[in-house]
């Protein structure tokens, strides 16, 4: 329990107002969990899950490689090969977790960190560097992986995700029962993209249509440098029953409880029945990006509280333990994962750089004579150079 | 009813929406009060019981909510109208048009598509209070990525909002609020209209060539037929749109009179005026027989109603830079 003063007395109840510190807590009592970080499976009345050995597996593959692409990403931006990085170690059982859960037919909208999902959505993660690297924005096509392009700007694509849920409905791709053909949008967002507008006017709209979106909440505790009680004073869950609709707090360090809280949230979304808010509780272990300085304002205490929850970590234990695993499934794991580093190293430094004058490319879909003008004129100019270096 | 008939510009609207409706069954029309009310203009009127509420959707109050719903629906493969129900109340929608209307094709290398338009009831002369009286087009004129056109009169209105509907880029689509209206004019349907991004010549004359859209055409109408009288002729083109530019109509017609007055609402400071001017002086510099004049509202927050006919740019500012092109 927090040794912070709790605001408020009388009407506004304590527990309502709580101010929660992110060294102390635990995730409060409301926490969904189905894997402690000791790697013990424990169980909830609510969201619990089968799972096949299988599946717990792909789950473990899942992170690991998503850690490496973190990782290496990581070291090429220390390499000058990207000009920025955002790193997401500590947050990979969110990702997958969340990426998991999806089907085939749903849509999501991603910040700039969404790494996993992508991973999860089938997309080359040599096509995520891009934009780090300068070379594009974003080379994959949204509409066939059903994943849109990052957004930098923080919270703005959550009004997109629950746009797109309202065509979703309009399409009557919305509780027909069919599993093929109903969607659901899921829309990623930090902790500080919380007090955004976008973010809570998406929140009144989804409402307000029940549209069929989860909203899902990376609560890594920091926004740059600043933390979790700058940006709000409930837990962040607790909102979504101010919008009228249903907020869960997953342990986002828990691959199997967000997975099997997404994927509840989905269905509900799928069958018609609206909105849900979930809060994947985690911790930023990195940097908020490469060219932050965590060392300023966090605490090295907190870093280490956190590392004993990696959710790397406890999945291998509970696979160890429980005869899951051989030996042979790590060392293939290992070898998997250093081929994709290899992959994106090479990819990377190979990643050509645009042409100038594609810059005039897709501006607008029917361009116009002014641009046409200009990309004409700039093409004259760099070719009155040539050969004069010869 | 016959072929014909007389209608205003809120009317030439609203049966264009319709029209647009009608052709595709993609076409939503998102905003505040546009369903039963019809728009506190009424441009939408009517739509809503005939389209049902999944198409004309009445929105929360939220004009950021309001846009960048209308970008996802447009990923989705529908085409948003969005009615922003005043021009000063763009702003808190001002992010998502600039950064994300404005940027998705070329983020995406043309694999979004944002085939949306923003309807911006514009100008002022109404006698409202604060904020229901701007002219925000240079800030959007200036975003890359974002066309902008404006209607003046209501055949334009019931043309111009199905082509920019139709048309696969984002659309900012400026109605001058105090034409809504007032002037009838004749509509034939069966006609085949100009293309969207092109300027016209509304009046033939020699003297002084004056550019005007939206609500100062008529004003620059009224000048020329004053300026007649005077003995003097002025060419009046009703550019229609903004960005991008149709200059070809303005050369040629510069190039005959030589001198130039452009009139707009907005601040003139750095405004569509500013553009024009640049533009012609590096086109037709050696045909100019005077510098362009810019008349338009002051640097100035728009003032209070009481004083807002003094601050517009009327027929009397129209004509006296007339006289000045003329002096030079
Ligand atoms: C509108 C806006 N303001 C500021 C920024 C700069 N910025 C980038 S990330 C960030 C912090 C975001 O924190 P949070 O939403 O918690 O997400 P996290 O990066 O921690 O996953 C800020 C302030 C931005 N991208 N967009």
């Amino acid at each position: 329990m927090s040794d912070r003063p709790t605001v408020g007395t009388g009407t506004f109840g304590p527990d309502l107002v709580e101010v929660f510190g992110p060294s102390q807590q635990d995730g409060g009592p409301e926490l969904v969990q189905l894997l402690t970080p000791e790697g013990e499976r424990v169980h909830h009345p609510e969201f619990d899950h089968d799972f096949s050995a299988e599946e717990l597996r792909g789950f473990y593959r899942d992170m690991v490689l998503t850690r490496r692409i973190d990782t290496e990403a990581t070291a090429l931006q220390r390499h000058g090969e990207l000009g920025i990085w955002a790193q997401l170690l500590g947050q990979e059982a969110a990702q997958i977790g969340a990426g998991r859960a999806l089907r085939p037919q749903d849509y999501v909208f991603p910040t700039y960190r969404e790494h996993g999902v992508a991973y999860c959505r089938g997309i080359d993660p040599l096509n995520l560097l891009g934009l780090f690297r300068g070379v594009d924005q974003g080379s994959w096509d949204p509409a066939e992986k059903n994943f849109g392009l990052y957004t930098i700007v923080i919270g703005a694509q959550v009004l997109h995700g629950v746009g797109y849920a309202m065509g979703i409905q309009r399409d009557g791709a919305v509780g027909t029962g069919d599993p093929d053909r109903d969607a659901a949008v899921i829309a990623h967002f930090g902790d500080g993209a919380s007090s955004q507008g976008d973010v809570n006017e998406g929140f009144i709209f989804a409402a307000s249509y029940n549209a069929p979106v989860v909203f899902f909440c990376q609560n890594n505790q920091w926004a740059i440098s600043e933390p979790i009680e700058r940006q709000t004073r409930i837990p962040l869950y607790q909102r979504a029953l101010g919008f009228g609709f249903p907020g869960v707090r997953v342990d986002g360090n828990d691959v199997l409880a967000t997975y099997a809280v997404t994927k509840a949230a989905l269905q509900r979304a799928r069958d018609g029945q609206g909105p849900t808010l979930v809060e994947a509780y985690t911790y930023r272990m990195g940097a908020h990006t490469t060219t932050d300085d965590p060392t300023r304002y966090r605490l090295s205490d907190d870093v280490e509280h956190w590392k004993l929850k990696d959710p790397i970590e406890r999945l291998r234990v509970y696979l160890r333990r429980n005869g899951l695993v051989d030996q042979a499934f790590f060392d293939d794991l290992d070898q998997e994962a250093k081929d994709l580093g290899h992959h994106l190293r090479e990819g990377c430094k190979a990643l050509p750089d645009p042409q100038p004058l594609s810059v005039f490319d897709h501006v607008f879909t029917e361009t116009t004579d002014e641009l046409v003008a200009q990309r004409d004129g700039y093409e004259a100019y760099l070719a009155s150079f040539e050969g004069e270096h010869a | 009813m016959s072929g014909l008939q007389k209608i205003t510009l809120a009317k030439g609207l609203n049966m264009g929406l319709r029209k647009a409706m009608e052709d595709d069954p993609k076409v939503l029309i998102m905003g505040e009060d546009v369903g039963k009310l019809g728009g506190v203009f009424r441009i939408t009127d009517g739509l809503q019981k005939d389209f049902g509420e999944d198409r004309v959707i009445d929105s929360p109050l939220a004009e950021s909510g309001i846009v960048g719903t209308a970008v996802g629906m447009a990923l989705r493969g529908y085409r948003p109208v969005v009615e922003i129900q005043f021009d000063g109340f763009v702003y808190p929608a001002y992010d998502q048009i600039v950064c994300q209307v404005a940027k998705m094709t070329f983020r995406s290398q043309g694999k979004s598509k944002m085939p949306m338009v923003i309807r911006i009831p514009f100008g002022g002369g109404i006698g409202a209070v604060e904020h229901h009286s701007e002219s925000p087009e240079a800030q959007f004129a200036h975003t890359p990525g974002l066309k902008v056109v404006a209607c003046s009169n209501p055949v334009d209105g019931y043309w111009m909002i199905q082509q920019a509907i139709a048309h696969d880029d984002p659309v900012i689509f400026l109605e001058p609020k105090r034409q809504y209206h007032a002037d009838k004019l004749e509509l034939d349907e069966s006609a085949t209209p100009a293309p969207l991004f092109t300027s016209r010549v509304v009046r033939t004359g020699s003297d002084v060539t004056v550019l005007a859209y939206g609500p100062t055409v008529k004003t620059a109408l009224k000048a020329a037929e004053a300026a007649e009288s005077e003995g003097r002729s002025l060419e009046v083109i009703d550019l229609r749109t903004l960005s991008p530019l149709d200059m070809a109509p303005v050369f040629e017609s510069v190039r005959r009179t030589g001198r130039v007055v452009v009139t707009h609402e907005a601040h003139v400071n750095l405004g569509m005026g500013a553009e024009l001017s640049a533009r012609i002086t590096e086109e037709c510099f050696y045909s100019l027989e005077a510098p362009v004049l810019r008349v338009g509202g002051f640097d100035t927050p728009y003032p209070p109603s009481r004083i807002e006919e003094e601050w517009l740019p009327d027929l009397d500012r129209v004509m006296d830079a007339v006289d000045r092109s003329l002096d030079y």
